[in-house]
C-alpha cells in the first residue's frame, strides 16, 4: 500500500466494513517488524482470520520453517493453541524454543485430512483457543472459507500449513482459498558468524498474496525464543530502496 | 468331574470333563474341591459389569466362561479394535485371568474364533467363511447330544455341515444347527440380554410406535439427557461417560458411547456429545425404546467463578475438547511434557489435554529441529574422524555439500535402561548445506572406539 491519500483511506475503510458486514474487526497481532506490519492491511496478522503457511522447495514436503514460523506467530498471542496433525513428526522441543510453552499447545493426532479440518473448524469455532495450526496438505475453496468463517466468528487466529507428500504437488499453493494471507517460508544460509559455525537461521519470508493488500517478500532472521523475527542487521541499517518488493500475480 | 482345566492343568494332562478319579490317578496329590456355579456366576457378572464401565455400552454374558462385548462405535475410543482387544487381554492377564479373545461381524463367530483361534487375541479378517469353515462343529454352541450325533454322521467341521441339505438334520436334530449356522454367517439375528446393575444412573424411553427419522431421535435423545441430568442432580454427580443404547424392533441393540475428560450435568452440552455420533444409528425398521445410561459418574468439581478483581479469566476449554476426544478417541488428544532424558526422541512425553500444567519446558541451550525423523534415517556422510562434522552427505538419493556446522554434542546412551545402550554414543552435528538448508545429523559412536557405534551417519532433524 504505498499510495496513501485521504480519500483512498476512506475507501478503503467503507470497503472494509462492506466486506465484513457486522462482524467485529478483531485486530491485529503484529509481526513487530515495521517493514513486514507495513505491507499488511491491518499493520499485523489478522486475527479471527484464516492464514496458510508453506514451506518453499524441499520445505514443501517436510514445512520445518512453515512449522516454526506458525509457532513463532502462535507464540506470541496468550492461551491455548490447538495443533491438529496426521503425520508425528513435530517435534515439540524445537516450538518450546520459538517461545510457544508445552503446556499451552494441545495436539489432534488423527487419521485423515478430513479429520483434521473438522477437528480446526471445530476448534476455531469455539472461540476459547488463542488460535488453531492445522497441517493439511490439500485444501479447498469451500474448506477455506469454512475455516475462515469459523475464525471470524470466534476471533481465534487460525494457520493452515500447506503440507504435500511430494515436491510436485506442490503447485497446489496456486490455488485460490478464502484465506486473508498467504505465505511462503523458506531457509536461506544463516547470519555469518565472525568464528566457524552456524549463526540464527535466516529465512525468505514471501507473502504471496494478502487480501486487499500487495506481495512482498523479506529477508528475515527466524524466530528468537519469545517468537519473534527480526531484520538482519545489514539490512536494517542500509538506505531504504522502495523497489525491493517485486510486484507478483496475486494468488 | 473336572469342570476346567487352566494351562498347567493341561500340561499334566488334565482335560475338561474327565472324571475326577481318573484326574487323581494321573496327578498324585490333586486336591478336589466342588465348583461352585453360582460363585463363577456371580463372578462372571462382575466382570461383565467392569467391561461394560471400561470398554463398551453393550456387555452380556455368555454362561458359563464368557463375555459378550458390542464394541461397535465403541472401539474407535481405544484405537480400534486390535488396541481394544490387546488392552482387554492385558488388563484380565493383570488380574490374573486368562483370557482369550476375538471381534467378529457376529456374536456367534467372535465365539468360536475366540475359543478355537485366538492366541490370545484375533480380529476377524475377511472373508468370514473361510475363517469359520475349518472350525469343529463344536464350536457352533449346541448341546452336547447334538454335536456328538453330529460327528457320528460324519460332520467334523462347520464347512462340511454348511454344505449338507438342512431338511434332513433339521428332522434329525430340530431347528438348532441350522439356526446357529445361520446366526454365526449373519443370517440371522440373535437377541440377548445385556447385563446392567441397580446401582447405574439411567433413565430409559418406550415408544408406542417405533422411531426412526434422525431429528425424531435427537429430540428425544435431549428428552433423556434432561431426565438423566436430574438424576444426577439429585446424587450431586456429574456424568463421565454416557452410553446411549437404542433397541430396534427387529431384537437389535445399536449403541452410542460419549466420555467427558471432567464430570458434567450440562444437559445441553451432553445432549450435543450424543448427537454429534447419532448418525452412526442404524434404526433399520425402527425403535421402540432408548435407554440413557451413565456408567461412570464423579462428583462435579466446582470451581469459584471468576472475580474480575485482577484474575485474569481461565476460558474453559474442556467442551471442545470432550467433543474432539469423541471423534478422534482420547489417544489423539494430547499435550507433551518433557521428560529429563538423554537421548532426544525420549525427552517426550504424552499427557492428558486437561492435565494440570506442568510448568516444565525443554532445556533451551541445545537448538532442537521442528520435525524429527523418527527413526533416524540413515546418510552416507564423509567426515574426518574423530569429531569433525561431516564435509558432504547424500540424502535421499541428493548430495548435499556442507557450507557451516556446529558440533558436536555427545550424548550417551541410558545404560539404566537397557543394556545395549551401555557404551553407546551419538555425536550430533547441526550442518547447513549451500541452499542454507539446516539439518540435524548424528554419528553412532564417538568416533574413536568401535563399542560406543557403528560410525554410521543418520539424518535425525530438519531445522527451520
Amino acid at each position: 500500500m504505498s499510495v496513501s491519500t485521504p480519500v483512498l483511506d476512506a475507501v478503503r475503510a467503507r470497503i472494509r466494513q462492506i466486506e465484513s458486514g457486522d462482524r467485529a474487526v478483531r485486530g491485529a497481532l503484529p509481526f513487530g517488524v515495521s517493514a513486514v506490519d507495513r505491507r499488511l492491511p491491518a499493520n499485523g496478522l489478522a486475527l479471527g482470520a484464516l492464514h496458510e503457511v508453506a514451506g518453499g522447495g524441499n520445505g514443501a514436503v517436510h514445512g520445518a520453517a512453515a512449522a516454526l514460523f506458525a509457532a513463532g506467530v502462535m507464540a506470541r498471542l496468550e492461551g491455548p493453541v490447538l495443533w491438529c496433525l496426521t503425520r508425528r513428526d513435530l517435534f515439540a522441543p524445537a516450538l518450546a524454543q520459538a517461545g510457544l510453552h508445552p503446556d499451552r499447545v494441545i495436539y489432534a493426532e488423527v487419521g485423515d485430512e478430513k479429520t483434521v479440518l473438522a477437528c480446526f473448524e471445530e476448534a476455531l469455532r469455539h472461540g476459547g483457543l488463542a488460535g488453531v495450526v492445522g497441517e493439511v496438505a490439500t485444501l479447498s475453496m469451500t474448506a477455506s472459507r469454512r475455516l475462515q468463517l469459523a475464525a471470524e466468528g470466534s476471533g481465534a487466529l487460525a494457520i493452515a500449513i500447506r503440507r504435500w507428500r511430494r515436491p510436485t504437488e506442490a503447485a497446489d499453493f496456486g490455488q485460490p482459498t478464502a484465506s486473508m494471507t498467504r505465505w511462503r517460508v523458506s531457509a536461506l544460509p544463516s547470519s555469518p558468524l565472525p568464528v566457524p559455525g552456524v549463526g540464527r537461521a535466516r529465512w525468505l519470508v514471501e507473502l504471496i498474496r494478502a487480501r486487499a493488500g500487495d506481495c512482498a517478500d523479506f529477508e528475515l532472521e527466524a524466530c528468537d525464543e519469545a517468537g519473534r523475527l527480526a531484520l538482519p542487521a545489514e539490512l536494517a541499517d542500509r538506505s531504504a530502496s522502495p523497489g525491493v518488493a517485486r510486484r507478483r500475480a496475486a494468488g | 468331574m473336572v469342570t476346567a482345566a487352566n494351562a498347567g492343568a493341561l500340561a499334566l494332562g488334565l482335560r475338561a470333563g474327565m472324571a475326577a478319579t481318573q484326574a487323581q490317578a494321573l496327578v498324585a496329590g490333586l486336591v478336589a474341591r466342588d465348583a461352585e456355579p453360582a460363585a463363577d456366576a456371580a463372578a462372571l457378572d462382575q466382570l461383565a459389569l467392569w467391561a461394560l464401565r471400561r470398554y463398551a455400552p453393550v456387555v452380556a454374558v455368555d454362561q458359563p466362561n464368557g463375555l459378550m462385548i458390542d464394541v461397535t462405535g465403541a472401539a474407535h475410543l481405544r484405537g480400534g479394535e486390535a488396541a481394544l482387544l490387546a488392552e482387554l487381554v492385558a488388563r484380565l492377564a493383570e488380574a490374573g485371568v486368562e483370557a482369550r479373545a476375538a471381534v467378529a461381524p457376529t456374536y456367534g463367530a467372535a465365539h468360536a474364533l475366540a475359543r478355537l483361534c485366538a492366541s490370545p487375541t484375533l480380529v476377524a479378517a475377511d472373508p468370514l467363511a473361510a475363517m469359520l469353515t475349518p472350525l469343529p462343529v463344536a464350536a457352533l454352541r449346541l448341546d452336547a447330544d447334538t454335536t456328538d450325533g453330529l460327528r457320528r454322521l460324519g460332520f467334523e467341521t462347520i464347512g462340511e455341515l454348511a454344505a449338507a441339505p438342512r431338511g434332513g438334520l433339521a428332522l434329525r436334530f430340530g431347528a438348532d444347527p441350522g439356526r446357529r449356522l445361520d446366526q454365526m454367517f449373519g443370517r440371522a439375528e440373535e437377541p440377548f440380554e445385556p447385563v446392567t446393575a441397580p446401582e447405574l444412573i439411567a433413565v430409559e424411553r418406550r415408544f408406542a410406535e417405533p422411531i426412526g427419522a434422525p431429528e425424531t431421535l435427537a429430540r428425544y435423545t435431549g428428552k433423556l439427557v434432561t431426565e438423566l441430568c436430574e438424576a444426577l442432580e439429585a446424587r450431586s454427580l456429574g456424568a463421565r461417560r454416557l452410553d446411549l443404547l437404542f433397541h430396534r424392533v427387529d431384537n437389535r441393540i445399536e449403541a452410542i458411547r460419549a466420555g467427558t475428560a471432567k464430570p458434567v450435568r450440562d444437559a445441553r452440552r451432553l445432549t450435543r456429545l450424543l448427537c454429534d455420533r447419532l448418525e452412526t444409528v442404524a434404526p433399520g425398521f425402527g425403535i421402540e425404546r432408548m435407554r440413557l445410561a451413565a456408567p461412570i459418574a464423579e462428583p462435579l468439581d466446582y470451581r469459584p467463578a471468576p472475580s474480575g478483581l485482577g484474575d485474569a479469566p481461565i476460558a474453559d476449554i474442556s467442551e471442545l475438547i470432550d467433543t474432539l476426544a469423541n471423534r478422534v478417541g482420547d489417544r489423539g488428544l494430547y499435550r507433551l511434557a518433557p521428560v529429563s532424558s538423554a537421548v532426544p526422541e525420549r525427552g517426550v512425553r504424552k499427557v492428558a489435554p486437561l492435565a494440570p500444567p506442568t510448568g516444565t519446558s525443554w532445556p533451551p541451550d541445545w537448538p532442537r529441529p521442528s520435525r524429527l525423523c523418527e527413526p533416524p534415517e540413515p546418510v552416507e556422510a564423509i567426515a574426518l574422524l574423530p569429531d569433525r562434522p561431516p564435509v558432504a552427505f547424500t540424502w535421499r538419493g541428493q548430495r548435499r555439500r556442507v557450507k557451516r556446522a556446529d558440533g558436536p554434542e555427545r550424548i550417551f546412551g541410558e545404560w539404566w535402561k537397557r543394556e545395549a545402550e551401555l557404551a553407546a554414543v551419538r555425536d550430533y552435528f547441526l550442518v547447513e548445506d549451500e541452499a542454507g538448508e539446516r539439518f540435524w545429523l548424528f554419528r553412532a559412536g564417538d568416533g574413536e572406539d568401535p563399542a560406543t557405534g557403528g560410525h554410521g551417519w543418520f539424518l535425525h532433524g530438519i531445522f527451520a
